[in-house]
């Protein structure tokens, strides 16, 4: 099974995210060009975070414009595992790959800090290695991150069990008090309603070991493994 | 001829002027006059601080590296780069690009090198907080530079904050960097062999930051004075993608040599690079990219715009530089040739604009300036113990201690910065100094900027000798072995002799105890003129030093872990309050002689805490610093807020006053809490440094109490010292 790690001009996560696939997990992965037009034969594509363009004009606005969004949606169309962090859901986003958008911090302020995320939803490709409820540690590190969807596309969210992950309290508790930025319903992660393209702002890569604080990121990304064991 | 009011509003003295004349045998051209302005300024060529500058050593533990732009130390197959620099008049004047640029320059200083950024600190000096733009200022500044080293992907990893009203009309930014290399893969910025290229490459040239380092840095400021054009615009896009660019071109091994264009520009680049390489340099100006039309040659040779640089490269193989520029989008353009006769000469439009000797422009004049005692300083360290009352309520005054400006948790700051990119970020910041690993290696390295600036205006050699005493022991609290220094030296205006004689015992103060301690100073930065009509401010030679770790797991933290560790304090408590948090906060004073320092039983401190640490032994380990032991034993118990430790403090020996135990300030002291069985180990390895040895208490639930003898005089819950702390700053400016 081989990863693909996409670099923006403007990326700066892709390299913790090429360290933990390949030096953590032990997977191939590599790096894909912005400006390539096609897509060599990846199971997992992975949008990192970073600031693509800058993050000018808009987080993701430009970088959904970049060549190499054609294939990749493509791939994600055709039901490829496609798994966005950070600015890579706001790409996401952008392309139309996911639904809502994403508004600045309510405290106006980038926040960087460790937070607890609670599993909704354990039956997708990238929470399979988790139990429902579970509390994942990772950290954040953002300046828009606050989700927003309409009510009518939350209701729909729920019904399709497509919220994966909501911001929670160290003991699981979801409420605006452990909501770090405002995001609607405490969303950190969702899913499209194939379940096959996952969004989230916090940064399972930045999570790998415990001496990091935390190594609840990785059951992300074996989730990914075991799925891709199981397709292939 | 060229009247004197143009050379001197360039910020040359008639001396100078005439110097340029007799170097060139005639008068210069306007662009001419231009390039020496700026390379003479003190902020290119230290002009007036170089003569003392020579103190600092150069030689420690281990092998060191020194390049034009940086330095650094090798660690096994790594060199590390750092350097610290500071960017104080422009965030004075435009907070947020200030600082942002500050950042931006710091970290190209890095990655010129060869190096890439791998963390950034800052150190930062503000005035009262009472006062809305000393408010503004933080927020601005904070905001550079979380928008610039964010974008970038280098974590910002730790730093200090300071306020105090000697900065009310000058703020201090100090930016460092850290960068790892390959060591045989570090470059230097020089141009070399005849016939090769010099390649421009980044952003276009445009009409900001002109004037930036001769006009902006190398004078006071005066009231209502609009000074923000020389303040440059920063774009952390470009230099993301600059960064990655770079270090792919460097990979190549075309590359001979590279230098960033920061203070002075193209002016600076192309006379140290040609003298580095002692070569010479023909520039084509007509072939630098532009961002404004007609712009003039000395224009374009003083220009400060952001995010551009210069690299020597290997004739023939200017294609291959270039297309790697083009694929990160960026340009990059053939502007000239290397030559072998040691001169830099500039055409534009098809005359030669300027025809200078390298070394004439590097080679700036050296000032000898005078420098006296000032007169207030007898009077001010005289302080009377007797007139200070004994406070009544201790508790009120520790509270009131944590809540300061200047002690509270800097949370609302740090969590503005991405302090964990990179995936290195082993030690997060709100401990004694920031950790990262090296990936691949079981070694990682610490890093941590100090300097008490009220021990400096109290006593300016032994406070210099303190803020490198102080950053070793924070580096040591962490489990790491101090390695070396970058310093940036703040002052105020150096043609006044009082301000010359604080910088004169400054660098005395830090050489000796860099000597000492055998630390090398590898790199550094000076910043003349922080003063306003009304004050100069504290002399502020602030240290950033690196220590390593070789095993990453035995990093130390400074907050305790768990209850029923025993707690035991390193060094002696004297009876001094001078210059102290304390002394300023609950009884307005600032007096009294910086705390004393003896070097020796500093080492020794030092040398016992590092190895208790490294055996294993020692659960939390913590400087006391400002606010004293009882600060510090507050911090163990609340800085980290998911897992708050109290305790229980009995043992400690009330020689003295009791506020001088609880906040006085003395110097080579530690904090250690360990598990009971560990006790006899660390006092054996105390006795044989002869370090003070004494346990003062155990952790546990909750609280925090100190009692003298039979009487408790500090009791309070770990929650509302953990209010007190972590709220306060928030509270404070908005």
């Amino acid at each position: 099974m081989r990863f693909g790690v996409v670099v923006f001009p403007g990326s700066n996560c892709d390299q913790d995210c090429f360290y933990v696939i390949r030096d953590r997990l032990a997977q191939p992965v590599r790096y894909i060009w912005h400006k390539d037009k096609r897509i060599a034969d990846y199971d997992c594509i992975i949008l990192p975070g970073g600031f693509s363009y800058g993050d000018y004009l808009r987080a993701g606005a430009i970088a959904r414009f970049s060549p190499i969004m054609k294939p990749i949606i493509d791939f994600a169309h055709k039901g490829g595992a496609v798994l966005g962090i950070c600015n890579g859901f706001q790409i996401l986003l952008e392309a139309g790959l996911l639904p809502g958008a994403m508004l600045r911090n309510d405290n106006i302020h980038f926040i960087c800090k460790y937070v607890y995320t609670r599993v909704e939803n354990d039956s997708t490709i990238f929470t399979n290695s988790c139990k429902k409820g579970q509390i994942l540690k990772i950290p954040i590190a953002h300046n828009e991150g606050r989700y927003y969807i309409d009510e009518n596309g939350y209701s729909r969210l729920k019904e399709n069990k497509q919220i994966v992950l909501r911001y929670c309290s160290r003991q699981g508790v979801v409420s605006d008090e452990y909501n770090p930025n405002g995001a609607k319903g405490n969303i950190a992660g969702i899913v499209n309603e194939r379940g096959n393209v996952l969004g989230m702002m916090p940064h399972p890569e930045r999570s790998p070991e415990a001496s990091l604080g935390s190594d609840d990121g990785i059951y992300l990304f074996d989730s990914i493994i075991t799925w891709l064991r199981k397709v292939i | 001829m060229i009247k004197p009011h143009v050379y001197h509003s360039l910020g040359l003295c008639d001396q100078e002027y005439q110097s340029i004349v007799d170097i060139l045998g005639r008068e210069p051209s306007n662009t001419e006059l231009a390039m020496f302005s700026v390379e003479w300024s003190e902020h290119c060529g230290y002009t007036r601080s170089r003569k003392w500058l020579k103190l600092l050593p150069k030689k420690g533990k281990y092998r060191n590296l020194l390049s034009e732009d940086s330095g650094g130390i090798i660690v096994d197959d790594l060199a590390v780069i750092f350097k610290m620099e500071s960017h104080n008049h422009p965030s004075q004047v435009e907070p947020k690009q200030g600082a942002a640029t500050g950042v931006g320059g710091i970290i190209r200083d890095i990655f010129t090198a060869g190096a890439r950024p791998v963390a950034s600190l800052n150190s930062l000096r503000f005035g009262q907080l009472t006062k809305p733009y000393n408010r503004y200022l933080l927020k601005g500044v904070v905001d550079g530079i979380q928008s610039y080293g964010n974008c970038l992907g280098v974590p910002t990893i730790g730093g200090e904050i300071y306020f105090d009203k000697s900065y009310n009309g000058n703020c201090l930014v100090n930016a460092m960097s850290i960068g790892i290399a390959k060591k045989d893969k570090v470059v230097r910025a020089r141009a070399k062999g005849n016939g090769n290229a010099i390649i421009y490459a980044g952003a276009s040239t445009g009409r900001d930051g002109i004037g930036g380092c001769s006009v902006l840095a190398s004078k006071e400021f005066k009231e209502g004075e609009e000074k923000r054009p020389a303040v440059q615009i920063g774009d952390p896009f470009t230099e993301k993608c600059l960064i990655e660019a770079t270090l792919e071109a460097l990979n190549t091994g075309y590359v001979l040599g590279l230098k960033d264009m920061g203070a002075a520009g193209l002016t600076c680049c192309t006379s140290e690079m040609a003298q580095a390489g002692d070569s010479g340099m023909e520039i084509e100006l007509e072939r630098v990219p532009k961002k404004e039309k007609d712009m003039q040659a000395w224009e374009l040779m003083m220009s400060e715009s952001q995010e551009r640089m210069l690299l020597c490269v290997e004739k023939g193989k200017e294609k291959t530089i270039k297309d790697i520029f083009a694929k990160w989008d960026l340009q990059a353009s053939v502007i000239g040739r290397v030559t072998d006769d040691g001169r830099v000469r500039i055409k534009y439009k098809g005359n030669v604009v300027a025809d200078i000797r390298a070394r004439a422009l590097t080679d700036s004049p050296i000032y000898d300036m005078p420098y006296k005692k000032p007169a207030y300083l007898d009077k001010l360290n005289k302080l009377d113990l007797s007139k200070i009352p004994l406070p009544q309520d201790c508790n009120k005054v520790l509270l009131k201690l944590l809540s300061s400006p200047s002690l509270c948790s800097k949370k609302w700051v740090y969590e503005q910065y991405d302090h964990m990119v990179q995936t290195n970020t082993v030690v997060l910041p709100g401990s004694d100094a920031a950790v990262i690993r090296l990936k691949g290696k079981n070694k990682a390295i610490a890093a941590t900027t100090d300097c008490n600036s009220r021990y400096c205006y109290l006593n300016p050699y032994r406070g210099a000798q303190i803020a490198v005493a102080e950053a070793a022991r924070n580096l040591v609290c962490s489990g790491a072995q101090p390695a070396a220094v970058t310093d940036c030296l703040n002052f105020g205006n150096p043609e006044k002799a009082d301000r010359f004689w604080q910088f004169k015992n400054c660098v005395q103060g830090i050489a000796r105890a860099c000597r000492f301690l055998r630390l090398p100073v590898v790199s550094g930065n000076v910043s003349f003129y922080n003063e306003s009509p009304k004050e100069a401010i504290y002399p502020t030679p602030t240290i950033g030093m690196i220590g390593i770790i070789d095993d990453v797991k035995l990093a130390c933290t400074q907050y305790f872990k768990k209850e029923d560790d025993v707690v035991i304090l390193l060094g002696l408590c004297r009876a001094e309050l001078g210059g102290t948090e304390y002394l300023k906060i609950a009884h307005k004073k600032v007096r009294g002689d910086a705390p004393a320092l003896d070097l020796r039983r500093e080492q020794a401190l030092q040398r016992a805490t590092l190895e208790a640490i490294r055996k294993g032994l020692v659960s939390s380990a913590h400087d006391c610093s400002e606010g004293g032991l009882a600060v510090a034993l507050a911090e163990c118990c609340i800085s980290d807020r998911e897992n708050m430790v109290g305790a229980v403090i009995d043992g400690l020996t009330f020689n003295s006053r009791s506020d001088a135990v609880l906040f006085g300030e003395s110097q080579s002291r530690v904090i250690i809490s360990c598990e009971k069985k560990n006790v006899p180990k660390i006092k054996t390895i105390a006795a044989k440094s002869k370090v003070p040895f004494r346990v003062i208490g155990k952790t546990c639930a909750e609280r925090l109490k100190i009692s003298r003898r039979d009487k408790v005089i500090v009791d309070l819950p770990c929650q509302m010292m953990s209010t007190a702390w972590s709220d306060s700053l928030e509270k404070m400016i908005f």
